[in-house]
């Protein structure tokens, strides 16, 4: 179902988990964790409740800290990424829970996620003339693109508190697109949502994955929908990977099928 | 190029007298990527005419047909002219026709190249290409998505664009050569060939001249004294007759502007930014836009509901005297200006129309409270009968001249007459030249001197002497006993509920009246959340019983109204049901133009219908659907039945009623 373009660039790595670990007090969220993600590809990180997915993201985006282990982005390595390090570097990401500007209209929302992109300095926005104004205007006009993408032209204006929650997720996709992202990481994309947001959302998450080039790491519970959208599947257990490859072959796995039915752990 | 008025009798040509003579005015406008972009006449001359050069370096010539395919976008438009110009025929197909649909007009009209919207309707057209054996090329405006398509055979707009204008740079002669293209086009060329989606069986190619198009538009522009500075909107259709003439030929006549939405979803806040002059729609447009002002209003806080109701309803009362000049007394005047202030004028700002002149409603009977409340607000609404065969124009209401239950007077060289079995048959210069490759059809249609069956049964009203359509001939019909029945009368009685989205009504032949209703989901569902009602599906939704009884209260206040009407007291609703699912064109329940197909809805629902007319209290539905992408499924469901309490006839009509 995909088009051979975009698997031609893929192969490099992009970003390496290595042997990270990850606790808090006595619960240990993650222990010595490691996979890569590879350039252009769909990543999704699966797993039963409280594996350690969300966690996962986290470490990748700089939000927590792990107590060993290294991280590897872009060829630097480093034992811990920043929240502000991760943005700079190109990793953009939405949340589980939906974390936009509820006051804010569609348009200033995904206008926010430009923010990194600007030049000019806190006085020239203030006034918004001369240069700050030619920015805005490019920077709208990227913004614009990414509306008539997502298909929310119907919803530029409106407050992002009245949306319906399929379409919030949409606009905090729009966001993380704002930021022209190396990495999109997506954390629950469909949660919560019915049958067509969720084959409207994986239709975008394609395209965006295709045209863009963008390479996406996503969690997701629903795991049809995983299997058809993603390249590779990086399945987590009580804070272990227990299963790295190809959807068909994580299907097939022992380990995973038990994590799925619930056996007794020994 | 000559300019006097005689010599202007094809599109093309009008394009480019327009482009010399009012060059700097705006000919069109697209909102794109949230800023509306504005062509003049003389920059779409150019693109029209770049478009052109490339359609014949790709080998279209005079007398070749071409599809478009696709929403209300300017290169869509353009593509229209552009093909004319070479004496190519378009034929404009509705964008959200399924596959089969589209590949029996494509095959019927042996396109020979179609004009797409997007990746969607490519994708459509791929996937019946291989019944199309003349259809060689296919040329889209959207690129999105469709950059790792196979391009043999596809081809950018821009790229043929960019053809014609390597073309014109490299070819002295070839400018001369497509000017004497275009005027060697004469009046009775075929223009178009619009296929009508048909209450009935398959759909026929209706074609239409130059002299129908050109004539029918400029009397239209006469009649309501239109010019360049009108400001339309297009949202219609483009397969449909209403929006060729309208946002096409109209506009080319007069020299006005057109503008062309972002999406379909944002007509509304865009016609509001444009603030259009003179509007066209059905009257299921009006219906949606009142259902939302009161679904909104229903939300609202007390106070600003209680100005809404006193001022609607002093607007029932006095604002359409206001409208029509009629002395009217002074406070009354005051009191209606405070309303324009306070309620009226933000209203019509809200539904982007502010600076309307006129507005029409065509394509079917608009419920007569509907059409009271925009007149009521000040808005200049009228009605118009209209027909593809005639080049839309059969009357239309004069200003000052209007009826809420008639359709007007015979429009500009139109001839009116009844049959003796009451149907309504016209004459006029617009009169279609025949239906593409089906003889048979064209002679039932239209007598040999001209004569155009409408297909509808009407009367001449008595006070007005206007046109007045009761329902299609065909559908009117008797009850058992020899009451008459309109179903369309009864069921138009019922939309003007806000709740009520559909209804069909049954009765030919039996003994009493019965009628499903779909209901509105955005109505019923908001009415939904206000009173705590649960569901889960539109399913469980219309087969709530609090849903039932409130739609129980519509049918007796209609019953209760038609019970006060001599001729139409004998045909009240004695049994009713909520349908199960939505009424949809996908699964042929509608026409592409919105209309109940009243014949497939009996055979489909039969088993309901059965149910109806059996006394049972609930009857079982089994039917197929089709989801938007094609796919089909199964809905089954039990439907419950209601029994209404008819109304007593006036005395009148009992008195008569027991004389026969």
């Amino acid at each position: 179902m995909r088009a051979p373009s975009a698997t031609e660039t893929r192969g490099e790595v992009l970003l390496a988990v290595d042997d990270v670990s990850l606790s808090f007090g006595g619960v240990r969220a993650l222990t010595s964790v490691s996979f890569d993600i590879r350039k252009g590809e769909i990543l999704a990180i699966i797993g039963p409740n409280g594996a350690g997915k969300t966690s996962m993201l986290n470490v990748i985006n700089g939000f927590y800290q792990p107590q060993s282990g290294r991280i590897t982005f872009k060829g630097k390595a480093r034992t811990a990424m920043r929240p502000y390090a991760a943005a700079h570097g190109g990793i953009a990401r939405t949340f589980q829970n939906l974390a936009l500007f509820r006051g804010m209209t569609t348009l200033d929302n995904i206008m926010a996620g430009r923010t990194l992109k600007m030049r000019r300095g806190f006085f020239w926005q203030l006034i918004r003339h001369g240069p700050a104004m030619t920015e805005e205007i490019k920077h709208r006009q990227f913004v614009e693109e990414i509306i008539d993408f997502l298909q929310i032209a119907a919803i530029r204006k409106i407050p992002v508190g009245r949306l319906a929650y399929g379409l919030q997720k949409r606009v905090e996709l729009g966001r993380a697109l704002a930021m022209e992202p190396d990495l999109l990481l997506l954390d629950e994309p469909m949660a919560g949502m019915n049958l067509e947001e969720k084959e409207d959302m994986s239709r975008f998450i394609l395209d965006v994955n295709q045209q863009y080039g963008t390479t996406i790491a996503l969690i997701e519970h629903d795991i049809g929908v995983v299997m058809d959208l993603s390249d590779r599947v990086v399945v987590l257990d009580y804070g272990r990977k227990i299963a790295d490859g190809t959807p068909d072959e994580v299907k097939r796995d022992e380990n995973v099928i038990r994590a799925y039915l619930g056996e007794p752990h020994a | 190029m000559q300019s006097s008025e005689f010599a202007l009798n094809t599109v093309p040509k009008l394009l480019i007298h327009n482009a010399a003579t009012i060059g700097r005015r705006p000919a069109m406008r697209h909102k794109d990527l949230g800023i509306w972009r504005a062509w003049t006449w003389a920059a779409m001359l150019d693109e029209v005419r770049a478009f052109s050069i490339g359609l014949a370096e790709l080998g279209i010539e005079r007398g070749d047909k071409f599809a478009i395919i696709g929403g209300n976008r300017p290169r869509l438009y353009w593509a229209i002219c552009a093909g004319q110009a070479l004496g190519a025929v378009p034929v404009p197909i509705y964008a959200d026709a399924v596959a089969d649909e589209m590949a029996y007009v494509l095959g019927h009209a042996e396109v020979k190249l179609a004009v797409a919207e997007d990746q969607e309707q490519v994708d459509k057209i791929i996937a019946i290409s291989d019944r199309l054996p003349q259809l060689t090329r296919v040329i889209y405006d959207e690129p999105r998505g469709l950059q790792d398509y196979d391009h043999t055979r596809l081809i950018s707009f821009a790229d043929v664009q960019r053809l014609g204008r390597k073309k014109l740079a490299n070819d002295r002669t070839c400018l001369q050569q497509w000017e004497a293209g275009v005027a060697a086009g004469k009046g009775s060329d075929l223009a178009v060939i619009l296929y009508t989606s048909g209450t009935t069986g398959r759909s026929k190619g209706v074609m239409l001249t130059y002299d129908n198009t050109i004539i029918s538009a400029r009397n239209a522009n006469a009649f309501d004294r239109l010019d360049q500075n009108e400001e339309v909107i297009a949202y219609l259709p483009l397969a449909w007759i209403g929006d060729h003439i309208f946002s096409y030929v109209q506009s080319y006549a007069a020299g006005y502007c057109v503008n062309c939405p972002e999406t379909p979803d944002t007509v509304l806040d865009d016609r509001r930014e444009i603030g259009t002059t003179y509007a066209f729609a059905p009257p299921r447009v009006y219906e949606n836009l009142l259902t939302l002002t009161m679904v909104r209003m229903a939300d609202a806080g007390p106070l600003q509901r209680k100005m809404f109701d006193f001022f609607i309803s002093f607007a029932r009362r006095w604002g359409e005297k206001i409208l029509d000049g009629e002395p009217v007394p002074l406070h009354a005047r005051l009191i209606y200006g405070l309303g324009e202030f306070l309620v009226y004028g933000p209203l019509k700002n809200r539904f982007g129309l502010s600076r309307i002149r006129v507005g029409y409603t065509a394509g079917e009977a608009i419920g007569p409270e509907i059409f009271r409340f925009y007149r009521a607000l000040g808005i200049n609404l009228k009605q118009l009968y209209g027909q593809t065969e005639a080049s839309v124009y059969v009357t239309a209401q004069p200003d000052g001249e209007i009826d809420a239950e008639t359709v007007g007077r015979a429009s500009p060289d139109v001839e009116l007459k009844i049959s003796e079995t009451g149907e309504v048959l016209f004459r006029s210069p617009g009169v279609f030249v025949g239906y593409y490759k089906d003889p048979e059809k064209t002679a039932e249609v239209r007598t040999p001197d001209g004569w155009v069956h409408t297909g509808d049964a009407g009367f001449f009203d008595a006070k007005t002497g206007h046109l007045k359509i009761i329902d299609r001939a065909k559908d009117v019909g008797r009850l058992e006993d020899g009451t008459l029945f309109a179903p369309k009368y009864i069921e138009n009685k019922l939309k003007f509920y806000p709740n009520v989205r559909e209804a069909v009504a049954v009765g030919d032949g039996r003994d009493f009246v019965c009628a499903m209703v779909n209901i509105d989901l955005t109505a019923v569902s908001s009415w939904a959340e206000r009173n705590n009602v649960v569901y889960g599906s539109y399913q469980e939704l219309a087969g709530h019983p609090l849903v039932y009884d409130m739609i129980a209260r519509h049918v007796d206040e209609v019953n209760k109204s038609l019970s006060q009407e001599e001729i139409m007291a004998g045909a009240q609703i004695r049994r009713f049901l909520v349908l199960p699912k939505e009424l949809d064109a996908d699964d042929g329940e509608l026409t592409r133009t919105q209309k109940v197909r009243r014949g497939f809805i009996a055979d489909r629902y039969a088993s309901l219908i059965d149910g109806l007319y059996s006394g049972a209290s609930e009857a079982d539905i089994s039917t197929e659907i089709t989801f938007d992408d094609g796919r089909k499924g199964i809905i089954s469901a039990r439907v419950a039945i209601r029994d209404m309490r008819p109304y007593p006839a006036p005395a009148a009509a009992v008195a008569t009623g027991r004389a026969a």
